[in-house]
């Protein structure tokens, strides 16, 4: 008997197996939703497939009776364009700091610590400090984001940037070059696939705060719609933006691994065999 | 070629003496193999010529100069491990000490200035027997390769000093002969004074004109007593004994020379995995030729 660590399944099996859990979920649902709507057909919890449908058109497909728009599409640009502002700034400085502290013994002595602990403050505690001093405009939404994965990032490279043998860093010197070049020529292009993972994982907290900072002051974007909608018990509505969130989130984190494995050939993830 | 001095040199970290009274006068062009007990500091000794740490006491002189404060091109290093850059290829590799050089500013050339970079460090490729891994990525290359691939690259900015810690320790040992004729060739042809910590003896005196060892004086107190120089051997390189060490390694010998140093290796191995060095019970070798 093969031991069951041993054992993996072949590629039709495994596209099989991979979709298995989403068929059952959505199984599950027809089926609950059959039963509520055959005893109550006014419930709005479990909507049927053909009221997501109805739903899914007159958001996506159909222009707003009120302003002409098209709610989804404009909700999704929204909240793209504060989510992509937020988490390219925490990028930037995030790459910046974490670089400086991991890699010059002066700057992780200034902000090495002050950094640590600005990471362990509850980005969402701060929310209303945001909403008074930048106000409920965009500028807030972008702040959140950015307080809420900046100084992850930053110490997630610094860690990384540690983590780098000294032999490199000492080997560089010997070739003569400087703070700088070591930066560029040897730092910098080792960090760009980390900080590839550093932002996926930090994915999932930025539609948090986003989403989050969408509920509470808003006038559009995926968040607003969600919670404007709740008030209504509007499952219909509600399912379907949660779906399309998923979606984009899982599309760009699909997106950043594939970047990854295309752009830096010579980086092996950890535990991969060399 | 670089004469060097070292004078009284002590390295303790913390309460722990490291090293203690090492001193000694290498003549330029000379080959000196360090050996000793695995912890007796035969690295940190390396990482004070580098200037990767700074001596307690004593100092390092090369031709009559103090050692600058950090690591500089003139003296050039070969570590067990992590020694190249796995983002680059392998021509990228050697090329990037002529990009240091060549590009202050931006740390990287572009264009005409590239290609000949490119070529130069394409020619000493060829010279390690790297030209067909051109393009290959370090991950991509054998245990062997990226060392030869990290001599190639020390070599680019031209070192006077070349400091090689246990380079070729974690080789087969048919990979090894190869790699040991080519560092023999380098070193005669850069006229680079060379030194090389190794655990293997065998190695040691087949390369070294010189070969020094280390060890503590006595098992008690080990922190309290640093590593000293236990014995110093001049080698000629022409000298016969390489042949018989060949043969002692190809394990044909069978006079008495080849023997010892058969059993010298042997004990040397058996030694090897013991972490700390008061566990040690016996000099690695006869202490003729003593200095310290
Ligand atoms: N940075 C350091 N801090 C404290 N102790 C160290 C440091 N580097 C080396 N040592 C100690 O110095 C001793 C010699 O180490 P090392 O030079 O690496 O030995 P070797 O290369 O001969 O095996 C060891 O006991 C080690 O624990
Ligand atoms: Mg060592």
């Amino acid at each position: 008997m093969t031991r069951l660590v041993n054992r993996h399944p072949d590629r039709p099996t495994r596209l099989l197996l991979a979709m298995l859990p989403f068929a059952l979920l959505i199984a599950a649902y027809a089926i609950g939703s059959d039963m509520r709507l055959a005893e109550n057909p006014n419930d709005k919890l479990l909507p049927s497939f053909t009221a997501l449908g109805d739903a899914i058109t007159r958001m996506a497909f159909t222009p707003d009776k009120r302003t002409g728009d098209y709610l989804l599409w404009v909700d999704t640009v929204a909240s793209l364009t504060r989510i992509a502002g937020g988490v390219a700034i925490a990028t930037v400085f995030g790459l910046l700091v974490g670089v400086s502290v991991g890699l010059l013994p002066y700057a992780r002595a200034t902000l090495g610590g002050f950094l640590s602990a600005v990471a362990m403050i509850p980005p969402l505690a701060i929310l209303p400090i945001l909403f008074i001093l930048f106000g409920l405009g965009e500028l807030s939404k972008f702040v959140l984001v950015f307080a809420g994965i900046g100084p992850f990032i930053a110490r997630d490279i610094a860690m990384r940037v540690a983590e780098l043998p000294t032999e490199q860093i000492v080997k560089a010197q010997t070739l003569g070059a400087s703070t700088w070049q070591i930066c560029t020529r040897v730092v910098l292009p080792q960090m760009w696939p980390r900080l590839m993972d550093s932002v996926r994982l930090s994915l999932g907290a930025a539609w948090l705060f986003l989403i989050a900072a969408e509920a509470v002051a808003s006038q559009d974007g995926l968040g607003y719609r969600i919670f404007l909608v709740r008030r209504y018990l509007a499952m219909d509505v509600i399912l379907p933006y949660v779906a399309w969130i998923t979606l984009l989130a899982f599309s760009f984190d699909w997106l950043l691994r594939v970047l990854q494995a295309r752009l830096f050939p010579w980086f092996a993830p950890e535990g991969a065999s060399r | 070629m670089s004469r060097v001095e070292v004078r009284n040199l002590w390295k303790e970290y913390g309460d722990q003496v490291v090293l203690e009274r090492i001193s000694m006068d290498v003549a330029p062009h000379s080959f000196v193999s360090l050996v000793g007990p695995s912890g007796c500091g035969k690295s940190t000794f390396l990482r004070m010529l580098l200037s990767q740490e700074t001596p307690t006491r004593g100092t390092i002189l090369v031709d009559g100069q103090p050692l600058a404060n950090e690591p500089q091109p003139d003296r050039g290093v070969v570590f067990q491990k992590y020694s190249v850059f796995p983002h680059l290829t392998a021509v990228e590799n050697v090329a990037l000490g002529l990009e240091f050089e060549r590009a202050p500013v931006t740390g990287r050339l572009f264009g005409r200035a590239r290609r000949a970079a490119l070529d130069e460090a394409g020619a000493l490729l060829e010279g390690v027997g790297l030209a067909a891994a051109r393009g290959k990525y370090p991950a991509q290359l054998s245990g062997g390769m990226q060392q030869r691939l990290a001599i190639a690259q020390a070599l680019a900015r031209k070192p006077r000093i070349l400091l090689l810690d246990e380079p070729f320790g974690a080789l087969d040992p048919g990979i090894r002969a190869d790699i040991h004729d080519l560092m023999l060739s380098v070193w005669w042809d850069t006229r680079m004074t060379v030194f090389m910590v190794s655990h293997d003896l065998r190695e040691a005196f087949y390369l070294g004109t010189r070969v020094v060892a280390f060890d503590r004086p006595t098992e008690k107190d080990a922190a309290r007593f640093g590593a000293r120089i236990t014995f110093d051997i001049a080698l000629d390189p022409a000298a016969p004994i390489k042949e018989r060490l060949r043969e002692a390694e190809h394990g044909t010998a069978t006079d008495d020379l080849g023997e010892e140093l058969a059993a010298m290796a042997a004990q040397a191995d058996r030694d090897d995995p013991a972490p700390a060095p008061s566990t040690r019970r016996d000099d690695p070798a006869p202490r003729d030729g003593e200095t310290a």
